[in-house]
């Protein structure tokens, strides 16, 4: 603290006309002070010790480094390009906040970037800055729907992951509230692991704000069906809102090209760390009509002339809709976000350009249905849903152990088995969510079916 | 003025967007290849009809060209290389050790779903860090899920329909009261859960009247969320009047601790009555803006309100750490997982940096350099004071009104803070809605900024007031000497105009 400095403070002290600086705490009254003195851990005044005591502690973890992992449901392993980790790090954008257009515009330029790449990706024109998270943007998706259309009740589907479930119904509000919104749940086709069309037709009606659904599923399932899912909705004047894995645009259509009003979902997987869970962030992306636009509770920013003829900036826009703007009276609510993230995603995206999206979709189709060759092949496993990307059911009802039982048992052999689903979808019996990417080598999932073959054969 | 000012330009790069750069054909990722036993047909792979037929028209560049890039747009980004005194927002340093360890597989690599053997390290920092903000607060627990300070409000908006539905209260208590100063996150957060939002006006003291607040509380209060000091600097000495006034009727009182820097080791928010409080570990806890998050609203609460806090909790027995995700009453989730864990990292590292000494002279510092920006920013001739009646010196920020040089100049704060930059320092933040000073600014400078500093920024401030009235079409047509000039934002919420990507903008571009 460059003022501690004594003669320095002294001469701020002088400058003000104090003796003491408890002189200028005289706003707060002698009953509001602190009662009894305040105990916390004692200093670590240096960086070496200060920073010997965080690696300590953080050395205790365990990680997809010092495991083979297979841990996904919200939050996956992938590779960060190194350059990703670079500009994450770069000081100007760690510590950059608001500022003007001019000065900071080459951080406005990279959030207009990341908007305008997922655009692509998803074929939609119109993209707010990020969300916290997945569940956050799709609980801003519904409420968006609900205005749009003057509706209350919201389908989605019934094997929805319970985290970002969770957070929906946090959105959705209690019953007791006026703008309660109604979640109804989809039932969900045992085989393909997409959505039940028949159930999905008798619970839509007149009052349907908004269909969701997710290709690849929450429990990675292609949807088949999407546009007939579409269709349906837009035929009782429902909005559509598709949850995508931004990965799968490379191989997987986009939301756009079946009809999608919405499209939502998580930008983790464009070059950001896991950071035990500190990695999630949510988008939010319509077609450019103001229908739509009108609704965006996010902030975004617009490409805009500068004074210079042939010159671009950028400007917020549709900042006067934003609770920023109009307070209680502002589209639901912004702040802080994940804005350093999408800085990251935009030079991810730019890195893989179309072909890369292609490769690595396709590698990632190739890994799974690989991993679902050789755990398949295991007596007592069953692989539940023929097509999936980057997540697989693997069922071990047949094999009479538990999931937690075979978890521990990899974990003994230096593996973090899939994430455990017998809780949340009893349905599904003893099964478990296991994750596969580019970064799961042959010989990692090799090494994975080896250590099922020998915990299931005991 | 002696002093000379900064001799300063930004970097200009004339940077395309990045769609309008590279080759079809050029890469700058390469997939792997997939292994022989691995290789199928990927059509086989999928449902009928799901696959893409036109690849995204992504750029196409190499792997420099992307690092370039980039590193061109953070040259064009001011950030805090300059001096930044953003009001409200607490500018401190972000230790760069904080980015070193969090950046640290044991972290990075980390997911938050890993048997909790294997997650005792970040379990522990977790639970430490909780314990300091209970003993900062008196509260009882704290949860790090809410992403922000407004995702903080939004929690205890939550919290406080699930306490009173509870107690079958909740269909009669649909009101919120917050104040007119008190952060719009507050009353919009208030609103999207649901409640009624009633803003209370300042009295005559700066902050509204205890008057005002009872005759607005009523058997329909659910809570009362409130800023405490303002962004003007004022403290409300009559806030526990407040919070035993709307205990009284029943409702809940939420402290938005966003200027807590100021007050830090002084009060604690349970001892003035309150139920609940969020800290933001971005700003008063050292943890890096990035812009705008990732963040975390720290959000505790006192033993009454634990029942009903979204889960998981990190709890401690016998020097193993576990998460507790039972929780009947809870109001289950804000946000997925357990929230931006390397801010939490950071904060925990701050405060084990500066221990309870540190931190009271960190407060004692921000508020001194205040008053001692006071002192200054009265010598420019046309600034001046929000509610300068008000004798006692202010805390940690205050609000000025440049009004007086708008009407001798025609010079307004945003060509100000245009201006301003050309000297390579940050713009000063104006304020939240409404504006109930006319042409406000709030600078805030913390314990970090350095008196030559404090005096450099002033320095700026007083030489652009002057160029106001020496030559304003030079302010008004600012900047000069920043990566670009001024934005003509004039078109932004025009639907023809606005484009938010770039195949908009080019729809756009194409049908004018």
């Amino acid at each position: 603290m460059a003022n501690s400095a004594p003669d320095l403070r002294r001469e701020l002290l002088d400058a003000i006309g104090v003796a003491d600086p408890e002189q200028l705490f005289e706003q707060i009254p002698a009953d509001h002070r602190l009662r009894g003195a305040l105990t916390l851990p004692p200093a670590l005044r240096s960086e070496v010790e200060l920073e010997r005591h965080l690696r300590t502690l953080l050395a205790r973890n365990g990680s997809a480094e010092s495991h083979l992992s297979f841990l996904g449901r919200g939050v996956w392993p992938h590779h960060v390009p190194a350059i990703c980790d670079e500009l994450a790090q770069r000081t100007e954008f760690v510590t950059s906040e608001w500022g003007t257009p001019a000065s900071d515009h080459g951080r406005n330029q990279a959030w207009f970037e990341f908007a305008s790449q997922l655009g692509e990706l998803l074929e939609l024109d119109f993209v707010g800055l990020p969300v916290y998270s997945w569940g956050c943007a799709l609980g801003h998706a519904v409420r968006m729907a609900a205005r749009i259309t003057g509706r209350r009740r919201v389908l989605v589907p019934a094997d929805l992951d319970p985290e970002r479930r969770a957070v929906l119904r946090t959105y959705c509000e209690p019953p007791e509230t006026r703008s309660h919104l109604t979640i109804e749940l989809v039932a969900v086709d045992a085989e393909t692991g997409g959505l039940d069309l028949a159930d999905l037709e008798r619970r839509l009606g007149d009052d349907v704000a908004a269909v969701y659904f997710e290709t690849p599923t929450s429990l990675g399932a292609i949807e088949g069906r999407a546009a007939e899912i579409a269709a349906l909705a837009r035929g009782r004047g429902a909005e559509t809102i598709a949850g995508v894995d931004p990965l799968s645009l490379g191989v997987l259509a986009p939301p756009s090209s079946y009809g999608a009003d919405i499209a939502v979902g998580s930008t983790q997987p464009l070059g950001i760390h896991m950071n035990c869970g500190g990695g999630t962030g949510g988008f939010i992306a319509t077609r450019d009509e103001e229908r739509y636009a009108r609704q965006y509770p996010t902030l975004q920013v617009s490409i805009a002339p500068t004074r210079v003829p042939g010159e671009h900036g950028f400007a917020m826009a549709l900042f006067e809709q934003s609770s920023y703007g109009r307070r209680e009276e502002g589209n639901d609510w912004t702040g802080n976000s994940v804005y350093l993230w999408a800085v990251v995603n935009a030079a991810y995206m730019a890195l893989l350009g179309p072909q890369g999206f292609r490769d690595l979709g396709e590698l990632i189709l190739q890994r799974c249905h690989y991993a679902a060759r050789r755990l398949g092949a295991l007596d007592g496993v069953r692989i539940r849903y023929p097509h999936a990307f980057k997540e697989l059911v693997v069922d071990f009802s047949g094999s009479g152990r538990t999931v937690a039982a075979i978890n521990a048992a990899l974990l003994e052999r230096g593996i973090f088995g899939g994430s455990d689903l017998s809780t949340d979808h009893p349905e599904l019996g003893q099964s478990a969510l296991y994750c596969v990417t580019e970064v799961h080598a042959q010989e990692d999932i090799d090494r994975l079916a080896d250590a099922l073959q020998e915990v299931l054969a005991r | 003025m002696t002093r000379d000012l900064p001799r300063y330009h930004a970097a200009v790069w004339d940077e395309p967007v990045v769609l309008e750069l590279g080759r079809p054909g050029r890469r700058g990722f390469l997939a792997p290849e997939p292994e022989p036993d691995v290789r199928a047909d990927v059509d086989a792979l999928l449902p009928p009809g799901v696959r893409r037929e036109a690849p995204p028209a992504l750029p196409e560049l190499s792997e420099f060209e992307v690092q370039r890039h980039y590193l061109h747009l953070a040259q064009m980004t001011l950030g805090m290389m300059g001096i930044n005194l953003f009001g409200t927002c607490t500018m401190k340093y972000n230790p760069r050790v904080n980015e070193r360890v969090t950046a640290r597989p044991e972290l990075a690599e980390v997911h938050p779903g890993q048997p909790e053997e294997t997650l005792q390290g970040v379990l522990e920092v977790v639970h430490r860090f909780e314990r300091i903000l209970r003993e900062l607060s008196g509260m009882e627990r704290f949860v790090f899920q809410p992403g922000g300070g407004a995702d903080a409000a939004y929690t205890h908006a939550c919290i406080t329909r699930a306490y009173h539905a509870s107690r079958g209260e909740l269909e009669r208590r649909t009101e919120v009261i917050t104040t007119i100063q008190t952060h719009p996150c507050s009353a919009a957060t208030a609103a999207a859960a649901g409640f009624d939002v009633i803003t209370l006006p300042l009295g005559p003291d700066g902050y509204p009247t205890l008057e005002s607040l009872k005759a607005a509380v009523s058997d329909r209060t659910a809570a009362l969320m409130v800023g405490n000091p303002d962004d003007m600097g004022i403290y409300n000495p009559e806030i526990k009047q407040w919070v035993e006034a709307v205990h009284e009727a029943g409702g809940l009182c939420f402290y938005d601790h966003a200027n807590f820097n100021g007050v830090m080791t002084r009060i604690r928010a349970r001892e003035l009555g309150f139920d609940a409080c969020m800290y933001m570990l971005h700003k008063t806890f050292a943890g890096p803006k990035g812009g705008g998050g990732p963040a975390v609203g720290a959000y505790g609460c006192a033993e009454h309100l634990v029942p009903f806090l979204p889960r998981p909790l990190v709890e401690e027995r016998d020097g193993r750490y576990g998460l507790d995700h039972d929780g009947p009453q809870s109001i289950g989730r804000v946000r997925e997982y357990w929230g931006n864990v390397p801010v939490v990292v950071k904060a925990y590292s701050w405060v084990r940096a500066l221990g309870a000494e540190g931190l009271r002279q960190a407060a004692d510092l921000s508020v001194i350099a205040n008053n001692y920006m006071e002192t200054r920013l009265l010598e420019i001739p046309g600034v001046t004071k929000s509610h300068p009646q008000i004798a006692a010196h202010r805390l940690e920020m205050t609000r000025y009104s440049l009004e007086q040089v708008t009407e001798e100049t025609g010079i307004d704060v945003h060509d100000i803070q245009n201006r301003m930059v050309d000297y390579g320092v940050d713009a000063p933040w104006l304020a939240h809605e409404p504006w109930l000073i006319p042409q406000p600014i709030t600078p805030e400078p913390g314990e970090l900024w350095s008196k030559e500093d404090i005096d450099t920024w002033i320095d700026v401030l007083a030489a652009v007031v002057q160029e106001a009235h020496d030559d304003p079409e030079r302010v008004r047509t600012a900047p000069h000497n920043q990566a670009i000039h001024q934005v003509d934002a004039s078109g932004v919420d025009d639907p023809d105009q606005w484009a938010t990507t770039w195949r908009a903008h080019l729809r756009k571009r194409a049908a004018a």
